[in-house]
């Protein structure tokens, strides 16, 4: 396998408050390669949009990186401030957010924001900006892109305006996409359309892509590798297929048990007893084993095995032994 | 019998521009059918599932079956009272009494200011019926604590604001139970619980559920029976084993070919191609016409009626 794209290694995140520091992501690594799809998955509050904020700098403070090292393309990024950064978001990340219409400036010509984007990271004409803005709309399959280019946002339809951010994402050739819930708010058909859109121009171009999702359908559809984030930490990190097929942190189990499926008919879904905990008050060591079926006196004091990127699946001490069971 | 029985429903919504500006402009009328000549029927103790996508008009159903919107014509005829029509008040009354609603935000649709307790008992209290522990026994009942009746709704998690809306919903006893989307705002885990939660009550109580929703898997595991929506018009109706195994319209095989599955691993389709049109100007026919890989001049031309093919109805003239 090549150089990673983007390599994360022990990422913490910290928000100081009054009442403590609250660590919404603690101590989590993981690479992705060129052309590679890692789907980030967990429920809310698991962190996974924090740290996908965390590695294109847009964290919000006072919330902030306490610990551990960010790398694009083999040149460390998370110590990067102000003008330094700003020049790597947008050239070389990419960013597609939940929802179109707020990601768009609703009074410039949607034309004019990819131009505006290209022009500020690339050394290219005026004229040249409008003719790639037209190239760009025709390959994320807008159709009559020459006469679309001079359309405002609110002119789009919800999967259109996706497409018109997904193009603004990719416009100035970053080598990062970073896409947060990218299909959530849009309708089944259009979400499939969306998720081969992007399958499609990232393997063309070889673009490293962060897909942070709740849905595990989507995971399993678009990803090559998956990320499972409980409460700030990896619970299971390994290929898509091994991941959901067969769970070995009991998380990952209980969340696939959790979701209704064709061929588990009309019985009771599978439950995790209990919440997600809040960040004010994370249980001691594993912070899953107040819910967990195979918790046990370590669990409680000791938070797992940390999982090391190509070693170790889960993060757990007794992960599901799928030889026994079968 | 049945409990529910929808006939020809249609609701139609003026979203012309104020008068002014349409006299100036020279523009006429713009009138957006929701809900177009919809008929279904919901037998006692089963659960009645309407899928579509946005703009398909489940909510709007949903809203005219528990009376939050008037129909524009056609007919909601509950337990054979015509809510929209019916003039003796006891008589619409006494059925309002036994339909409640669970909407989709837990966190917008419980008041900030009231306390858990009042919150639940409001739908009896509003009849002047005895309230005296009810809240309490509730609250147990969907898996709560009797002592959350004191709190306010901010202390509880989404997942457990759900359950205090089902408890509310649960307050009057009703018979039928509207839900709209009533598991979208939830993670799969507390989703889960919460579809468990819905089943067993429904047993206990012997409750009627509308479920609406857009979420394939979830009326697949939910429904007894499963209707289609397409643009405002029911497109296909089928049990679920029917639908999902052999579903007939072309809508509905795009509708399952383009749902994410969870053994879908690197799968390679065809993404379905267009959009929902505009349902202020619909394409004459079949809603369905200009993404349909079937589609024949007679779809353009001709609205296709519901027929009965085996044990479901579909609205398809190119179907057996």
């Amino acid at each position: 396998m090549s150089a990673p794209t983007l390599s994360i290694r022990d990422l913490t995140v910290d928000i100081p408050t009054r009442h403590g520091v609250l660590r919404p992501v603690s101590g989590v690594s993981y690479d992705i390669a060129p052309g590679e799809i890692l789907g980030v998955v967990g429920e809310s509050g698991a962190g996974k949009s924090m740290a996908g904020n965390a590695v294109i700098g847009l964290l919000s403070p006072p919330a902030h990186i306490s610990a551990g090292e960010i790398h694009l393309n083999g040149t460390r990024i998370d110590p990067l401030k102000g003008e330094a950064m700003r020049r790597l978001r947008g050239k070389e990340i990419g960013m597609v957010f939940q929802d179109p219409l707020t990601s768009l400036n609703p009074l410039l010509k949607i034309g004019d924001q990819l131009s505006e984007t290209m022009l500020a990271h690339l050394d290219i004409s005026q004229s040249e900006a409008r003719t790639r803005a037209i190239a760009a709309l025709d390959e994320v399959g807008i159709p009559g892109a020459a006469q679309r280019v001079d359309s405002y946002p609110h002119e789009f339809s919800g999967g259109m305006r996706q497409r018109v951010v997904i193009a603004l994402a990719l416009c100035a050739e970053p080598s990062l996409i970073i896409a947060d819930e990218p299909t959530t708010a849009l309708d089944v058909s259009v979400q499939a359309q969306i998720i081969a859109l992007l399958k499609r121009l990232c393997r063309e171009r070889a673009t490293a892509v962060m897909l942070i999702t709740h849905d595990m359908g989507v995971i399993a559809e678009a990803c090559d590798r998956v990320a499972v984030m409980y409460a700030g930490k990896l619970a299971e990190l390994g290929p898509v297929r091994e991941v959901l097929s067969a769970p070995l942190h009991p998380y990952t189990d209980g969340l696939m048990g959790s979701t209704p499926l064709a061929s588990r008919g009309k019985d009771r879904l599978h439950q995790i007893p209990g919440a997600m905990p809040r960040l004010d008050s994370l249980p001691t060591g594993c912070a899953f084993h107040p819910r967990c079926p195979r918790a046990s006196d370590q669990c409680r004091v000791d938070p797992g095995p940390a999982i090391e990127d190509g070693a170790g699946r889960a993060a757990c001490f007794f992960p599901i032994n799928r030889e026994a069971v079968a | 019998m049945s409990l529910v029985s929808v006939r020809n429903l249609t609701r139609i919504f003026d979203v012309s521009k104020p008068w002014l500006n349409r006299v100036i402009e020279r523009r006429p009328r713009a009138l957006l059918t929701a809900v177009s000549d919809l008929s279904f029927e919901i037998e006692e103790r089963t659960v009645y599932a309407l899928v579509g996508e946005s703009g398909s008009g489940k909510s709007t159903i949903g809203k005219m079956l528990v009376g939050l919107l008037g129909p524009s014509d056609g007919v909601v005829d509950i337990r054979g009272v015509d809510l929209s029509r019916e003039t003796d008040a006891e008589k619409v009354d006494a059925v309002r009494a036994d339909i409640q609603m669970i909407f989709q935000d837990p966190f917008a649709s419980l008041n900030p200011r009231w306390r858990v307790r009042d919150i639940i008992v409001e739908p009896v209290a509003a009849r002047g019926g005895e309230t005296a522990g009810l809240a309490e026994r509730l609250l147990e009942q969907v898996g709560l604590s009797a002592r959350d009746a004191g709190k306010f709704p901010h202390e509880f998690s989404g997942g457990q604001r759900q359950r205090i809306c089902i408890a509310r919903a649960l307050a009057s006893e009703p018979k039928l139970i509207v839900c709209d989307e009533p598991t979208s705002a939830l993670d799969v885990s507390v989703q889960a619980q919460v579809l468990n939660l819905m089943s067993d009550l429904k047993d206990e109580f012997g409750l009627t559920y509308l479920f609406i929703s857009h979420d394939l898997t979830v009326v697949q595991h939910m429904a007894d029976r499963i209707g289609v929506l397409y643009l405002g018009r029911l497109v296909e109706e089928a049990a679920p084993s029917e639908l999902f195994e052999d579903p007939k319209h072309p809508y509905t095989q795009m509708l399952l070919a383009a749902a994410p599955k969870l053994d879908g691993f690197g799968r390679e389709v065809a993404p379905p191609t267009g959009e929902i049109p505009d349902p202020i100007n619909p394409p004459p026919g079949c809603a369905y016409n200009p993404r349909c890989p079937l589609a024949q001049a007679l779809c353009r031309e001709e609205r296709p009626v519901l027929r009965n093919v085996g044990g479901a109805r579909v609205a398809c003239h190119m179907v057996d």
